[in-house]
This record gives C-alpha cells, structure tokens and sequence, in this order.
C-alpha cells in the first residue's frame, strides 16, 4: 500500500486538544448496534478541539451519519461515552450542546415561507417573531438570501434550499456546525460556490465544524483535518492534519499541495475499504 | 393532433363550459325523447315539468332542503371535530389507537342502514333531528379519522430530527409540524366527509320515515307515494345540487390552504 508520510498523520495525543487545551468534544469507545442488530460503529475515540474543521470522510454506509447524529444527540450511543467538556450539563446529565444541524437534504418545511424555516429554532426556543427579525434577516443576509424571505421552498433552487438549511443551523448563533453530506445533492458549480462560501463563513464566525462527506476532495479543500472511517463496522483509521493556509480559493484547488493532500487521504481510503473487504 | 393546449390541461373556460354544453345537450334530448314518444309524466317527467314542479313547490321544497342542510352540516362538523380529536389521541397515544382503531373500523364498516332502526328507536323517538344527526355522523368521521391519523404520522423524518434537536414541547411539535403536515391528508378526508354526511342524512331519513321526516328524502319517498313524479325529481335534483355544493366549497377550501405549498394545488408553470 502507499506510504502515508509521517507529518500528515496526527499524534492521537495532539489532536483536537491544540487550541485550548480541554477538547469541545470528546468521543471515547464510542460504539452502536441497532435494534436490528446492525452494528455500525466500534471503538470510536476522537477529541474535536475549539475552531477546527474536520471532515469525517468514508465510503457510503460506514455511519458517519450515525456518528454526527450522536454527536447532536439524536440516537443514544450502545457503547462508550460522548462529552462535552467545555459545556455545561443540565439536571438530567445532558450536555448543553451549543449546535446547528444541516440535513443532506435540505429539510424545509414546505408550508412555510423561507423567513418562517430560518426563525423556526428561535421560535421553538421562546423568541418571539419581532424580536427575532433582526437576526433572522442577518443570517440571510450570510447565506446570500434576503431577497428570497418571502419565498416558499418550492420556489427555490437546490442551492438555494440548502442555502436557507445552513441559514437556519446558524440562526441560534451556535458554536459547533454539524453537517451531514449537506452539498452531496447538489450539482459541481453549486457545490463549490457553497464550499467557498462556507469557508468565509466559518472563518469569519470562528465556529467549530464537522462536515460529513464521502468525497475525498471536498474533504480536502474544506477541512483542517479528516477522519477516515472504514467500511462497516465504522472505526477511525486514520485522522490526518491538511496544514494549508486559509483562504482557500481556485489557487489552491490546483495546486500541487491540493493534489498531494487528495493523494494522501484517497490512499488511506482505499486502506480503509480493502481491509474491510478482507473481513467479509 | 391539434395544439399542445388541447393534450395538456385545458383551460378553465373550457373546463366549465364543456360539462354545461354536455348538461344542456343531455336535457334537451330527454325534453326531445320523453315529448316525442309521450312517455307518461308518472314514469318519467320531462325537464320542463320538473323545472316548474322546482318552481310551484318552492315552498316546501326549500323547508325540506334546509332541514337536509342542517343535518349535513352539523354532521359535517360533528364528524370533523371528532375525527381530528381522536386522530390527536391516537398519535399521541399509541394505547388509544390499538384500543379504540378498531372500533371506529367496525363503525364504519356495519352498514348504516342497519344501524339505523336502533338509533332511532334509542333516541329518534323523543329528537328525531338527533338521531339523523348521530347517523350522518357515524358515516361522515372515519375518513376524517384515518386521513389525518395518517397525516400526523407522515412527518418528514429529518423534520422531527429538527424538532427533537431544539427539544421541542409535544404541543409545539403538534401545532408547528404535525399539523401542517396532516392538513392535505385532513382535507381530502374532508372533501369526501362532506359527501358521506349528505349520504348519511338522506339515509337516515329514509330510514326514520315518516317520524316529523321533512327532508329532502323525506320528501321523494311522499312524493313517490302520491306519484307525484315530477316533484319526486325536483327533490332529487336539489339533492344533487347541494352535494356538489359541498364538493366544490371543500374543494375551494383546500385549494386555498394549499395554493402556495402543496403540490397537489400550486399552479404549475411547466
Ligand atoms: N435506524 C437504523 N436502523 C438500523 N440500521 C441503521 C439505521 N440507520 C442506519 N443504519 C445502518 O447503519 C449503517 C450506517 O449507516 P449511516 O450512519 O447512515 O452510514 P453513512 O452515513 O456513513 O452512509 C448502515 O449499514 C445502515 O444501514
Ligand atoms: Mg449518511
């Protein structure tokens, strides 16, 4: 198999802990069978620390999706333990997690305008609508949608669909943006748009990100760091450091970096996938 | 064949000016037939005549038909309420569902006409008006029941994921997912509840007979016994008249409520 050089890969020890010390989350044996019987995670450690950008990358059924859904705490965990260090926990020991969600799918409610989807976590939360105004416009204004509040879903493009989802995640201001596959659906000019888009975003907001894909160059454009899973049962097989200057543009997508980075990570893909053959 | 307008939808002036030509041509003819072969009036009456019997008999002919409406629409009402409640329990509750679903099957599926003499016996003899009332009910509310129980489970998976994330009330969830959800579910039940009441108080005025009977039905099987054809015609006709009144009001309803989201309602421009 190819060689992966030593600088790429990250100490376990180093990882997430870079920034402040304790991680923002902390993932420790983490494990999950369905009721069906289907185990689809084993042994899962990882420490995401405050900032970062980390793509958890790994062929389609490996339960990234299963992982960020227990990560937002939709779905308990069978085994292991998910922390949240920094946060604090409530009465019946759950983490304030401090989170915007985004769907593969963009996940609108059709019968509702563009402006009431965005306001919709703040409403649940208690805001009232005109106290909410402000910050509803503000993130349209983020995502590029203000002139579409009025719009229903249907009258909407793909892009811009996903658009209003990430408008909504951000609604709430939250620390931590999780996001499964969310451009997957979305065609190549779009989906690099978004992409650039993002990664202004994330810059300006100093947010924390865990982006779901299962495309080696999103991976690397996008993030600081990708987390290779293996085919099912999921494990992390690899967790490696893309050291690249932010901002990302064009520049860097064709550059001789960009390529060595998708070489890298594409070969411990494959690592990740032919040894899972090998167990069947 | 001819220009892309006439393989693709037509137009709304088409629409309603092609059934009422059809209309016209169908009662001209029957006027034609029923004059040029002298066809007794007591078999069957020609459109002009039941035009005047509409005409002469106005007066009690309009009684019989608000007395019909009022049983219609309270039953209407009566089952849109109780569907949509037992609906609620039933998604809130999945003890209910199990316990009661099966009951409102057996309601709906015992022929009403057989439920009928019992109910007029236990309460039609003293309010003959509540006993047609509780018969068009128990017709009219189980497609209200099972469309909107179906509808408020049919939520988008990752909606209520959405939901679940920003730990939402169960009254919250009700009012802001559930319900928007179930409301194209709720108004095709709607729209044929509408029906089925109309169905249901002409049946259970058939059924009561003679009792204070003044309904529309009422007024057919009266009409009939003194062979009075052509008001027997008119009473029908009103009939008819009055469930496609229901028809479109509850199909105007849901075009309405739906116009800007639902795809079964928004106009296309493709
Ligand atoms: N609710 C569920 N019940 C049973 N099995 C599930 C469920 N959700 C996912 N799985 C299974 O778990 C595995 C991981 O799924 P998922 O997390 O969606 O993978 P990914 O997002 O990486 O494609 C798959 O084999 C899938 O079939
Ligand atoms: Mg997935």
């Amino acid at each position: 198999m190819t060689e992966v050089p030593t600088v790429l890969r990250r100490a376990a020890a180093v990882s997430g802990a870079t920034n402040r010390g304790r991680p923002l989350i902390s993932l420790a044996g983490v494990g999950k069978t369905y009721q069906n019987g289907t185990l689809a995670l084993t042994d899962v450690n990882l420490s995401i620390g405050q900032g970062e950008f980390v793509s958890l990358l790994g062929p389609s059924g490996c339960g990234k999706s299963t992982l960020l859904r227990m990560i937002a705490g939709l779905g308990s965990t069978s085994e292991g333990s998910i922390d949240w260090p920094q946060s604090r926990y409530d009465a019946k020991g759950e983490p304030q997690r401090d989170l915007g969600f985004v769907f593969q799918e963009p996940t609108l409610m059709p019968w509702a305008t563009v402006f009431e989807n965005v306001y919709l976590p703040l409403k649940l939360t208690g805001v009232g609508k005109r106290a909410a105004v402000g910050r509803v416009t503000e993130v349209l204004a983020m995502v590029g949608l203000e002139k579409f509040a009025g719009s229903y879903p249907r009258e909407l493009s793909g892009g811009m669909k996903m658009r209003a989802s990430i408008a909504r995640a951000l609604v709430v201001k939250p620390q931590v943006l999780l996001m499964d596959e969310p451009f997957a659906a979305l065609d190549e000019i779009t989906r690099i748009r978004l992409n650039n888009d993002l990664l202004g975003l994330w810059q300006s907001q100093q947010w924390t990100v865990i982006f779901v894909t299962h495309s080696v160059y999103e991976s690397v454009y996008l993030s600081n760091r990708i987390v290779v899973m293996s085919a099912r049962p999921g494990r992390i097989v690899a967790d490696l450091a893309i050291d690249a200057p932010y901002p990302r543009g064009e520049m860097f997508r064709t550059s001789s970096t960009y390529n060595e980075f998708c070489r890298t990570t594409s070969a411990e893909l494959s690592r990740a996938m032919a040894g899972a053959e090998e167990e069947h | 064949m001819a220009g892309p307008s006439s393989s693709g939808n037509p137009s709304p002036a088409v629409r309603i000016i092609v059934p009422i030509v059809l209309g016209i041509v169908f009662v001209g003819a029957w006027e034609f037939f029923v004059r040029y072969y002298h066809v007794p009036k007591f078999v069957l009456p020609p459109p002009s005549m039941i035009a005047e019997a509409l005409i002469n008999d106005y007066q009690t002919l309009s009684v019989s038909l608000w007395n019909t409406l009022k049983v219609t629409l309270a039953a209407f009402f009566v089952a849109l309420a109780i569907g949509v409640a037992f609906a609620i329990l039933f998604t809130q509750s999945r003890i209910f569902e199990i316990s009661l679903f099966p009951y409102a099957v057996i309601l709906q599926v015992t022929p009403i006409v057989s439920i009928a003499p019992f109910i007029i016996i236990w309460v039609g003899l003293d309010h003959v008006e509540r006993a047609l009332l509780i018969l068009a009910t128990i017709v009219a509310f189980f497609p209200i029941l099972s469309n909107t129980t179906l509808g408020l489970k049919s939520v988008d998976h990752n909606l209520q994921n959405l939901f679940d994330l920003y730990r939402a009330s169960r009254w919250q969830r009700l009012k802001e997912l559930q319900f928007p959800s179930a409301l194209p579910y709720l108004l095709g039940g709607m729209k044929i509840s509408g029906g089925l009441a109309l169905i249901g108080a002409v049946v259970a005025e058939f059924v009561a007979g003679s009792g204070t009977g003044t309904g529309l039905a009422w007024r057919i099987i009266e009409s009939a016994n003194r062979l009075n054809i052509p008001r027997m015609f008119a009473a029908l006709l009103l009939l008819s008249v009055l469930g496609i009144l229901i028809f479109f009001g509850l199909s105007a309803l849901e075009r309405l409520l739906l116009r800007k989201w639902h795809e079964s309602a928004v106009g296309r421009e493709n």
